[in-house]
């Protein structure tokens, strides 16, 4: 085999492995040191409507920027953090009767397939189907979503102490608190059973 | 009764400081037209996700909760003004106008 050989052998590994790596879905994890990532809920109320935010966000997203459709991942939030400005508001939320946030800590939606994936530059528009579980009642659901894939901005965000790219989800959907056994005998006309949800999240893939 | 404190005078004087204090809290509070809050949400902009982040900060904003329950407390006291006798001083030893008068 004479030199030129070798060397276009070698291109060709290197080109093939840099491909295989490009090409490979990332893991983005978003559990975010900076406490950017939030959800935001919402409920109608006769005097004031109830609006708070859980930030205790953690789970992996498996994305790939080639393959959008094949996205997959599992989203908790801890019912702890759940927070809302009115002290005794926030101590029924986390009571026996709402969240009971001791018996059931953590707040799970799992994503299982996307469909109506529709791809332009960095972002992506899709609905979601995947698994709600709130006070361990599992619900299928199929919720609306913004990816945002931010290619090697892993950096600015860690003022360079990390390499590798970010991974924005944002969606807005409403859940009713009576499928999910939240105070359902709570009044409908002092507090309405729609919930709606913001979910405002950054998810990192270091690169090593 | 000009000038005496009676009781009755105490209490319903109380009431109308708690009255005030209700909406003169609620007023220099912000007159927040909902539940008394002990945390304020806080938003900023994370320049490189765009999203927005949301911090709690303490600070007590009276609600309508607040006047209530400073009026309701302003009541009581009025209330409680009624089981005095009119003339019940609050310190009957001391030398009132009338007394001056009869002095010689």
């Amino acid at each position: 085999m004479n030199v030129n050989a070798k060397v276009g052998r070698v291109c060709w590994l290197v080109l093939a492995t840099a491909w295989a790596a490009g090409a490979a879905p990332l893991e983005f994890d978003f559990r975010d040191p900076k406490g950017v990532n939030n959800v935001v809920f919402h409920l109608d109320a006769p005097l004031e409507s109830i609006s708070g935010s859980a930030t205790g966000i953690s789970g992996k997203v498996t994305f790939d920027p080639d393959d959008p459709a094949a996205t997959r991942g599992r989203l908790v939030v801890a019912a702890e953090s759940l927070h809302v400005p009115n002290p005794m508001m926030k101590q029924h939320l986390h009571g026996p009767q709402w969240m009971d946030v001791k018996r059931f800590p953590e707040i799970v939606f799992e994503a299982v397939t996307l469909e109506d994936v529709k791809q332009g530059g960095n972002e992506v528009t899709a609905k979601v189907r995947g698994r709600m579980t709130i006070r361990d009642v599992t619900r299928e659901m199929v919720v609306p979503v913004r990816l945002t894939y931010l290619k090697d901005k892993l950096g600015a965000r860690t003022n360079g102490q990390m390499q590798g790219d970010l991974l924005v989800i944002r969606s807005r959907f409403t859940i009713r608190r009576s499928d999910f056994g939240i105070n359902p005998n709570a009044p409908r006309d002092k507090v309405a059973d729609e919930i709606e949800l913001t979910l405002s999240l950054a998810g990192a893939a270091p690169r090593s | 009764m000009k000038g005496r404190w009676t009781w009755r005078r105490v209490f319903r004087l109380l009431a109308l400081g708690l009255a005030v204090a209700g909406l003169a809290g609620w007023l220099a509070g912000g007159a927040h037209v909902g539940w008394t809050q002990t945390s304020v949400p806080v938003r900023t902009l994370d320049e490189v996700t765009g999203l927005e982040a949301i911090h709690y900060e303490r600070r007590f904003v009276p609600g309508l909760d607040f006047v209530a329950v400073l009026w309701a407390a302003a009541g009581l006291v009025a209330g409680l003004s009624f089981l005095f006798r009119k003339d019940a001083l609050v310190a009957p030893s001391l030398p009132t106008n009338k007394n001056r008068k009869e002095e010689p």
